[in-house]
């Protein structure tokens, strides 16, 4: 049910590939996105963790259409994008805008500056005017000197091309921004520059932001909320402070566990939960809980349940069959289940 | 540093360029370090800062031209590495000195099995035959947690996740029970929970093999759990070395604290700006005068850009390449809570 104060209302979003087949053997389903709802308020930033392969990147992509999903819907500012034909989808397009990870590989090198950033203003017809002179209040807002905008991508610094990157994204004065990975690439020094940039435009645009990361420091610092992936699923989803002070599911706690403080005292006593294992393949990913392979917890009906992702504390939702409303600590749980064995 | 522990390397004045179309890049200017046995140093910097052209001169695997060592010593063993004939460097390469780069897929041959490449070292360098070094092979791949290590050999790199192929390259690194192992950006590629992993894995070795470890990252965390002593560069320059601790908490160099500052804290609410360092770093080729920082500093006076800054001694083992690394640092002193008596008290320790 589209609440107004939603920007964006994910519903049961699902994409799936086809992958390997070939000569031998039947193709196989890859659910790189599982059933995922979400919704994101207006104004907010929504952070989206995760390892590699979870899914991130692609639910960020299908909720733009730039991967069509397999079923499911998205509903944006009480449209159903997933309804729109590809014409009506392009002129929506202009409200919906994306920030790449590598931003040298998503500039055209044989564009300048002042073409890459003004081609969105001419497609939307957007200019009052000549196009150059918006390119150079755009260039102005994300901290690059207009006396720039004759020249080429690689005549500019990582972090530089990144702020291209965001200057072509806020030419159509958007709503919403996926930003995938904006800061990955970049040095540290740099990092702090961009996600200062990213806040200071959502406070002075009003925009809205699913930021995608595998950077828990950065997400935490720039969220709202956060929802953390695994295996196409979403299965933790709280605000930024909570999931970080009291996270509840199994994989949430061993993800923050393992991400080194720059802090030698609390290193030195820190216990790390380590994981064993790889994450296993979105091909073919365990039954019934995708985590129970990696779990300490695991019990065996992890093997054969589905865990749902319900509210366990106020505003603060996890998938894990072993913790519930009356009794959110696992490890509370664990030692009465222990108890009530021996 | 007490001086006890024997050093098990000892670079001096390492001067290493490049010649690009933009003229002659100095990558590692004057670079002067010690590594004790048993110890792991951290060495952090930016992109272009030298961090891993350093590591890269250790074993002469600079490519000449367009690159050369132009000067300084790398002592190890009493031997300074950079006089060795290519024969008896070869000896040293790869045996007693061990490198793991940051992606393995591109260190790893893939046209290659695992086994031939693990087994390919220690034939070399210990003089194996096939089936001792296949049985070396598969008791390294044990040690670094590779399951199923007697199938997973005759596979290939491609058939291997991220996490596995970077234990690999350690296996590899490890086969000939190195004394010096050089890790550079091991688990910049790798994903949290791995990173986590593969971390535990070096310390684990090392507390078992008593190997010493050069670990080269970005990444602040990983140095504030993995190292004793930390070398921050910048500019191809050192610009503060100090024990890991002290280096965290009293910064002296207007860089190194500008770091620390910018990495997000989780504890800081959501909303305020995170201090940032302002530009970019320096162009090698025109570097600018005095304090190739001074442009970025957020305590830059005028002397910063005109003289070059001295490598100050702030307390034993704690230097800083700043003109006012004093100042830096005590400033570093009271935000940490030292009052003036404790000052005084390492003063006098150090006096």
């Amino acid at each position: 049910m589209p609440n107004s104060d939603n920007l964006i209302t994910i519903d049961d979003l699902q994409v799936h590939y086809r992958s390997g087949g070939g000569l031998f053997g039947g193709s196989k389903t890859v659910k790189a996105v599982d059933g995922v709802s979400l919704e994101i308020k207006k104004g907010e930033t929504l952070g989206l963790v995760g390892e590699s392969g979870c899914g991130k990147s692609t639910l960020g992509r299908a909720i733009l259409r730039l991967t069509e999903p397999t079923s499911g819907s998205v509903t944006f500012d009480g449209k159903d994008l997933s309804a729109l034909s590809n014409d009506a989808m392009r002129e929506q397009r202009r409200h919906l805008q994306m920030i790449f990870q590598d931003p040298y590989a998503s500039l055209n090198p044989r564009m300048t500056v002042g073409q890459i950033i003004g081609e969105p203003i001419r497609t939307f017809g957007l200019a009052n005017g000549s196009p150059d002179r918006r390119v150079s209040e755009l260039m102005e807002t994300v901290g690059l000197s207009p006396r720039f905008i004759k020249r080429y991508p690689h005549e500019f610094s990582g972090g530089q091309r990144q702020r291209i990157g965001i200057a072509r994204a806020l030419a159509v004065d958007p709503d919403f921004i996926v930003a995938d990975e904006p800061i990955s690439a970049l040095d540290v020094s740099i990092q702090a520059q961009i996600m200062n940039l990213m806040q200071k435009l959502q406070s002075e645009k009003g925009l809205t932001y699913l930021f995608i990361s595998h950077d828990l420091r950065a997400v935490r610092h720039l969220s709202d909320r956060v929802a953390v992936m695994y295996l196409g699923r979403i299965v933790e989803l709280a605000d930024g402070r909570d999931i970080y002070a009291d996270p509840l599911m199994p994989y949430t706690k061993a993800l923050i566990s393992a991400v080194p403080v720059p802090d030698p005292a609390i290193e030195a006593k820190r216990e790390r939960i380590i994981l064993k294992g790889d994450v296993p393949s979105p091909i073919d990913p365990p039954a019934g809980c995708h985590f129970h392979t990696r779990c300490r917890y695991a019990i065996p009906e992890c093997k054969t349940v589905v865990p749902r992702l319900v509210e366990i504390k106020p505003r603060h939702f996890a998938a894990c069959i072993r913790i519930n409303a009356e009794c959110a600590d696992i490890d509370a749980n664990e030692v009465n289940s222990r108890g009530a064995i021996q | 540093m007490s001086g006890t522990a024997e050093t098990i390397i000892s670079v001096e004045k390492l001067k290493t360029y490049f010649d690009t179309e933009d003229g002659r890049v100095m990558a590692v200017d004057d670079v002067t370090f010690e590594l004790k046995k048993g110890e792991t140093l951290g060495i952090v910097g930016e992109s272009g800062s030298g961090k891993s052209v350093t590591n890269l001169s250790i074993l002469r695997l600079i490519p000449e031209p367009p690159g050369k060592i132009a000067a300084g010593k790398i002592i190890f063993d009493g031997d300074d590495l950079l006089q060795l004939s290519v024969e008896e460097l070869r000896k040293v390469r790869g045996k007693r000195i061990a490198m793991v780069f940051q992606d393995p897929m591109t260190s790893l041959n893939p046209f290659l099995k695992i086994s031939t490449q693990l087994t390919e070292v220690t034939r070399l360098h210990l003089g194996h035959t096939h089936g001792e070094a296949r049985e070396h092979a598969i008791k390294m791949l044990k040690l670094v947690g590779i399951p199923d290590a007697e199938v997973r050999i005759d596979g290939y790199p491609h058939e291997l996740s991220g996490g596995m192929r970077q234990r690999v390259m350690i296996a590899m690194a490890l086969s000939c029970d190195p004394e010096l192992l050089i890790a550079d950006e091991p688990t910049t590629a790798l994903d949290v929970t791995i990173q986590a992993q593969i971390l535990e894995l070096i310390k684990d070795l090392k507390a078992r093999m008593g190997t010493s470890v050069i670990l080269i990252t970005h990444d602040l965390g990983v140095v504030a759990g993995m190292t004793d002593h930390v070398i921050v560069m910048y500019a191809g320059k050192i610009f503060e070395r100090a024990r890991t601790a002290d280096l965290f908490s009293r910064p002296g160099n207007p860089y190194t604290r500008g770091l620390l500052r910018s990495v997000p804290d989780p504890e800081h609410e959501r909303g305020e700006p995170l201090y940032q360092i302002p530009g970019l770093p320096p162009d090698l080729a025109d570097p600018p005068p005095g304090c190739p920082f001074a442009p970025r500093c957020d305590r830059t006076e005028d002397i910063c850009r005109t003289e070059f800054p001295p490598f100050v001694e702030l307390h034993s083992g704690h230097h800083s390449l700043c003109h006012f690394a004093r100042e830096v640092w005590e400033e570093s002193l009271q935000t940490a809570g030292v009052d003036r008596r404790e000052l005084e008290d390492i003063r006098s320790v150090d006096g």
